[in-house]
């Protein structure tokens, strides 16, 4: 089984947003970016895939060389080579048209993604990425086992969950329940050594033209200060009165 | 030319966030001189869909499709908005419409945003203004494409009463065997049990809880309020409370009207899920703690007295209210 796991690298869960060159542009001086977190549990799915099965797995960005370290870091995980479309991530469509490419490319029977990216929370590539390729999709994806061709899949539903079968070629949105916190990997020494030599190869963007343009950014209005109560029957009526919620 | 909105229902009922779609896809047909066509898969009455401003609505019903199924929902949405010439396609911020949104896309060749906000910042050049950095900013987006697919965030235009004359005309979209490649194979699901996504109210417990065996005030609260159950990351981590219930920005969103954090200290990866909810009420023993400058109010005090005087508080006001 050949897996490729897309890899967005994200800013740190800490990291405060601010924006520069007028508000058109996302500020990245001083924050950290990480392989986004949903896509983390995937890449431990995969290394699950990878010592159970016998799957070879690669990794993708699509983005610039500053990305670089961030494939690194999963070669580091585990990950057999990664690959980096050289081309800016500026829209889904176009993210998702790069990595139909390299699926195409690589024949993988098993993509993994995550369900959304913390970034732009676009959501969109996996489903995109599925259809270009016409490849079985599932979003937000907390389980998942392939026996063969066919994929049993855990899928989170609005108050519960629901199992799937289906085939190979598929593509997921994954997200925590893949695997659980306590079960991802954090890269040892061995991991980083071994990760130098692993390829990572840079590949020349297909032609691909983005569906939509950002044009500004903007930051949410700094909210009132608490209103702090000292007891219950003063909390009621202000939620019934004053915020009028209940 | 006209603006296609998919509207959601359960076992024949229209969801709110459906009604809320259409007075969303209402605003957008007004500005852009056009009207509304709703699209309903085994649906509701139409007539509640013309309260809130759809003028046509395409009822598709089909037993094939009574549980949800992405590609071939997708494949119903896209192509009855071939069939009224859409330049505007919207969707909701629900599991489903994420799920199927990005197919609906590219099988329209459109410009897909989510979570947006409100009405177009502009419809020519087409710009949405939408959440971004989980709830930590917004973006204003051009869409670029002819056809536009918006998922409308929760909660963010609300309903609004347009009462239009409405015709429905059944629709029988032609679906392929790729649209079912899918087998559900079973559905776990607590039916009694408001779920995040549709509550009005949610009642939250972080680790100030010290244990599950405490969850019972928590679940009495919201039983009370008719609210869902959530939690901070830890505590589903440490297994007291199911994953499903983990809000923020690793977990679920949260975009009610009111959100009650009991006992969870407010870290920014917690605050940045539930940015968008309305009203925000913190129960915290430490006054320190950052949740208190990210709520609405706030009461300093040991949960494990606050919360049974609340319960009792409530019910006595739910008595005089009845
Ligand atoms: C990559 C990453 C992603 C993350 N994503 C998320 C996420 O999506 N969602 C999330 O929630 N967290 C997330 N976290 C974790 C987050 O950083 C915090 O650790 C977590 O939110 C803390 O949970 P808590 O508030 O329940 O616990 P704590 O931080 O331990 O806070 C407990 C609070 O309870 C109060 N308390 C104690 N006893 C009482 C009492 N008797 N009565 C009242 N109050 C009391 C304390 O004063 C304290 O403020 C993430 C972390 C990382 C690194
Ligand atoms: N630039 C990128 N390169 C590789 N994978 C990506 C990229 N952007 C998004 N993805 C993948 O698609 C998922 C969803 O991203 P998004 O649609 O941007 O929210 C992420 O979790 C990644 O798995």
């Amino acid at each position: 089984m050949k897996i490729l796991v897309c890899i967005s690298h994200v800013p740190d869960t800490t990291s405060k947003i601010n924006f520069t060159e007028g508000d058109t542009k996302f500020d990245t001086n001083g924050v950290q970016f990480v392989i986004n977190p949903n896509d983390e549990f995937g890449l431990t799915r995969a290394m699950w895939f990878k010592e159970k099965q016998g799957a070879t797995v690669h990794v993708v960005n699509v983005g610039g060389p500053e990305t670089e370290p961030t494939l690194r870091k999963a070669l580091a995980i585990g990950a057999d080579e990664a690959i980096r479309v050289n081309t800016p991530a500026t829209d889904g469509y176009s993210v998702a048209k790069q990595l139909a490419a390299v699926v195409k490319e690589g024949s993988y029977d098993l993509v993994i993604a995550g369900r959304e990216s913390i970034d732009y929370n676009g959501g969109m590539v996996p489903g995109m990425l599925a259809k270009l390729t016409g490849a079985n999709f599932v979003n937000t994806c907390i389980g998942i086992e392939v026996d063969g061709t066919s994929a049993t899949v855990l899928r989170e539903i609005d108050g519960g969950k629901e199992t799937l079968s289906t085939a190979l070629p598929l593509v997921i949105g994954g997200q925590k329940g893949l695997v659980e916190e306590s079960d991802l990997r954090i890269p040892n020494m061995r991991g980083i050594m071994q990760a130098r030599s692993k390829p990572l190869t840079v590949k020349d963007p297909v032609a691909a033209t983005a569906e939509t343009k950002s044009v500004s950014f903007e930051k949410p209005a700094p909210r009132g200060a608490v209103k702090l109560v000292d007891n219950v029957d003063d909390l009621v009526n202000l939620l019934h009165n004053e915020a009028k919620v209940i | 030319m006209s603006v296609l909105v998919y509207t959601e229902s359960e076992e024949g009922k229209f969801k709110k966030i459906a009604f809320e779609a259409v007075s969303y896809a209402k605003g957008v047909a007004d500005a852009m001189g056009t009207t509304v066509t709703a699209v309903t898969i085994n649906g509701g009455n139409a007539s509640e869909l013309g309260t809130y401003g759809a003028s046509k609505v395409l009822e598709v019903s089909n037993g094939e499709l009574g549980q949800f199924n992405a590609e071939a929902y997708a494949d119903v949405i896209a192509q009855a908005a071939k069939k009224e010439a859409a330049k505007v396609v919207v969707l909701t911020s629900s599991a489903n419409s994420k799920f199927m949104a990005p197919l609906v896309a590219v099988n329209l060749e459109a410009g897909y945003v989510p979570n947006v906000t409100q009405l177009p910042v502009n419809i020519s050049p087409f710009n949405v203004k939408h959440t971004v950095f989980t709830n930590k900013a917004f973006a204003v987006t051009e869409i670029t494409t002819e056809i536009k697919v918006i998922g409308l965030a929760k909660n963010a235009f609300g309903l609004k009463e347009n009462g239009v004359s409405t015709t429905a005309e059944s629709f029988a979209p032609s679906l392929d065997t790729h649209d079912f490649d899918m087998k559900i194979v079973s559905v776990d699901k607590a039916s009694d049990k408001v779920t995040i996504a549709d509550a009005e109210i949610v009642v939250s417990g972080g680790r100030g809880l010290k244990g599950p065996e405490n969850w019972g005030m928590i679940e009495e609260l919201a039983a009370i309020l008719g609210a869902a159950t959530a939690c901070s990351k830890p505590v589903s981590d440490m297994g007291w409370r199911p994953h499903s219930e983990h809000v923020g920005q690793t977990g679920k969103p949260v975009a009610s009207n009111l959100y009650i954090a009991i006992g969870i200290s407010g870290a920014i990866q917690h605050l940045a899920g539930i940015n968008s909810s309305k009203v925000k009420v913190v129960i915290n023993n430490d006054p320190e703690a950052p949740f208190f400058k990210a709520a609405d109010y706030g009461i300093v005090g040991d949960a494990f007295e606050v919360v049974p005087q609340l319960i009792e508080k409530l019910k006595a006001f739910k008595a005089q209210n009845a």
